[in-house]
């Protein structure tokens, strides 16, 4: 009984000293910069209602956290944009972001078409599909797997970005070249997981197949395919980024008169940043929207895998 | 490369060296096949107008020494990089080595600055709850994000706000190295499990000390994992930085030079610096991971 109202106390005191320091805080940015003042009003509000809704864990405020501090972070920047005069060749303000993304509606679907659609995913489906026939077709030499992939994991930690320049110079300036800088950029990394995937099954595994007497197909098909799968998706995930990265540098090194890249380098030399910035909003949208899409594939695929159960 | 799975080699001690050798000889074999056919066409073009028949021998050897070959040979290039690498004062304008330095200073800048923010941030997120709920589920997001695809507009920017050189690269390089570093070291910093956190609390250690004495340590695998991954995107991230137009230091500003002007044997001998740039800094940071965890016994 006792010790529960030291605690009690305790956490009260606790508490005092926590409003105490925020109370400082702005009296003190109300003295020293009187412009700031709402900002850190603003800054510490959602920092305790956050800390005070962490406090919880459930499944609803897990979602809400990081949504307050989203917006907080955006309201911070609005205000702090708005309050100081920042320039909008320096850092435009969200609204202006959000007026420029649905004035230039046309030309950001362009953009997207050409860059994600054409460029990256025509790209990532090319390597990918590429990729994985490579592996299962080393897959029965043991010689070539220990010759190519020590080359596969030295060349996924190289800057291939750099080939775009060559790429471009072949293929021409449209979206194929772009297809071809991310089919190289994407090759290694998803061909590195398909290999190690299709070592995935264990000894007793195999040899049930064997005990069945399935040939080198069923046991492909049945087993060690299924099995390789989490390690694909694994791939597929990690070089979803690795397109949209592709397709668009792949731009600065020419392009026809639309794409992601280009939009981008024309609107930072027109000094248009809202535009630029509602290009970079189109590109998080689209690489998460990529993402979340292969992730959500790999759980209708993989749905017997542990990491899927919860 | 040394799992079980991996079949044993039939001569000791050679491990993995044949097979890679002979991959890599495959490639350089694929690679001057490819050389001829691609650099044919406009050898064939140019006899073709002073109307002479081209014999097979005198077509390989013409197709081999271009100047401006669509795909220059392997030799080519070796010789582009010898003398971008060797051939010049290390001042010069056109050595390899003076823009390599460009480019490397920048990218160990950025590093050691995003490390720096990412093992801070990350102990910060370990510590209180509120940050990690509120912090954390963006930085994962911020993975499927195209950041580098931005880099070339950071550097316009901040040169419009007056900010040139090393800085801005290396800002990009720290924003890509810093995601990377975070994510794991929050993964490291919680690796101890509750039997060691409670003999910490046993030994009624403060914060700081569980930091310091459990914590930091037992994080360090995943801290040096994360640093290689770390390494290679900022080396990315500050090429990349270095491709807009104006920049004309720096292997990505060769990069794009040899782009303009069509001297693609200039393209590959930066391409290659790049490469093996990137293959020393993750070989480095491999060499340190595997002092420092020998040392602390840690090496598996």
């Amino acid at each position: 009984m006792n010790g529960q109202k030291v605690a009690r106390t305790y956490f009260f005191l606790q508490n005092l000293q926590f409003v105490a320091g925020i109370v400082i805080a702005l009296v003190a940015a109300q003295w020293l910069a009187p412009k700031a003042a709402p900002l850190v009003a603003l800054w510490l509000l959602a920092w305790m209602m956050n800390a005070w809704l962490a406090g919880f864990d459930t499944r609803l405020t897990r979602t809400l956290v990081p949504l307050i501090f989203g917006a907080t972070i955006i309201a911070l920047w609005e205000m702090i944009v708005r309050t100081y005069a920042v320039p909008p060749v320096i850092l435009p303000a969200p609204s202006q972001i959000a007026a420029s993304f649905a004035a230039n509606g046309a030309i950001l679907w362009t953009d997207f078409v050409q860059t994600i659609l054409r460029g990256a995913l025509t790209g990532w489906l090319i390597g990918a599909a590429a990729a994985i026939l490579t592996a299962i077709a080393i897959d029965r030499s043991p010689f070539l797997q220990r010759g190519l992939l020590p080359i596969g994991n030295f060349v996924a930690a190289l800057p291939i970005v750099g080939i775009a320049p060559i790429l471009v110079m072949w293929f021409g300036f449209d979206w194929q070249s772009k297809a071809a800088v991310v089919v190289v950029m994407v090759f290694f990394p998803i061909l590195v997981n398909m290999v190690a995937g299709l070592r995935a099954t264990d000894a007793m595994q195999r040899d049930l197949m064997a005990s069945w007497a399935a040939p080198y197909g069923a046991s492909l098909w049945k087993l060690r395919l299924p099995a390789a799968m989490p390690f694909l998706f694994n791939g597929l995930k990690i070089t979803t980024t690795l397109a949209l990265i592709g397709a668009i540098v792949a731009e600065f090194f020419g392009s026809p008169t639309r794409g992601m890249g280009f939009r981008i380098s024309t609107a930072v030399g027109r000094l248009d940043l809202p535009l630029v910035w509602a290009e970079i909003v189109v590109a998080a949208i689209a690489g998460t929207l990529f993402y979340g899409l292969v992730a959500l594939i790999e759980k209708k695929v993989t749905f017997w895998h542990p990491s899927q159960r919860n | 490369m040394t799992d079980a799975a991996t079949p044993r080699s039939r001569w000791p001690g050679t491990g993995n060296l044949l097979p890679v050798l002979t991959v890599i000889l495959a490639i350089v074999a694929l690679w001057y096949l490819a050389a001829v056919w691609m650099n044919a066409t406009w050898e064939r073009d140019q006899t073709a107008r002073a109307g002479v028949e081209l014999a097979l021998p005198d077509l390989i050897t013409l197709t081999l020494t271009q100047d401006r070959p669509v795909l220059p040979a392997p030799h080519q290039v070796a010789q582009g990089l010898w003398e971008g690498l060797a051939g010049q004062p290390v001042t010069s304008r056109r050595s390899l080595v003076w823009h390599a330095w460009v480019t490397l200073s920048a990218t160990l800048a950025g590093f050691a600055i995003g490390t720096g923010a990412g093992i801070l941030l990350a102990v910060g997120i370990v510590h209180s709850r509120s940050m990690d709920q509120s912090v954390m589920p963006w930085a994962v997001a911020s993975q499927t994000v195209p950041i580098l695809a931005i880099a070339p507009m950071v550097i316009v920017v901040l040169a419009s706000a007056g900010i040139t050189g090393l800085l801005p690269k290396a800002i990009i390089a720290a924003w890509l190295s810093f995601f990377p570093v975070l994510v794991g070291m929050v993964k490291g910093l919680r690796t101890p499990d509750a039997m060691q956190l409670d003999l910490m609390r046993s030994w009624s250690a403060s914060r700081p000390q569980v930091l310091a004495r459990l914590r930091l340590p037992s994080s360090l695998p995943y801290l040096f994992a994360s640093l290689k991954v770390a390494i290679a995107a900022a080396l990315v991230g500050t090429i990349v930085g270095e491709l807009p137009a104006g920049a004309t230091a720096g292997l990505g500003a060769r990069l794009l030079s040899g782009s303009y002007y069509g001297q693609t044997v200039q393209i590959w001998a930066a391409l290659f610096t790049a490469a093996f740039l990137a293959a020393g800094l993750v070989a480095l940071v491999s060499l340190i991971e595997r002092r420092v965890l020998a040392r602390m016994g840690l090496a598996g």
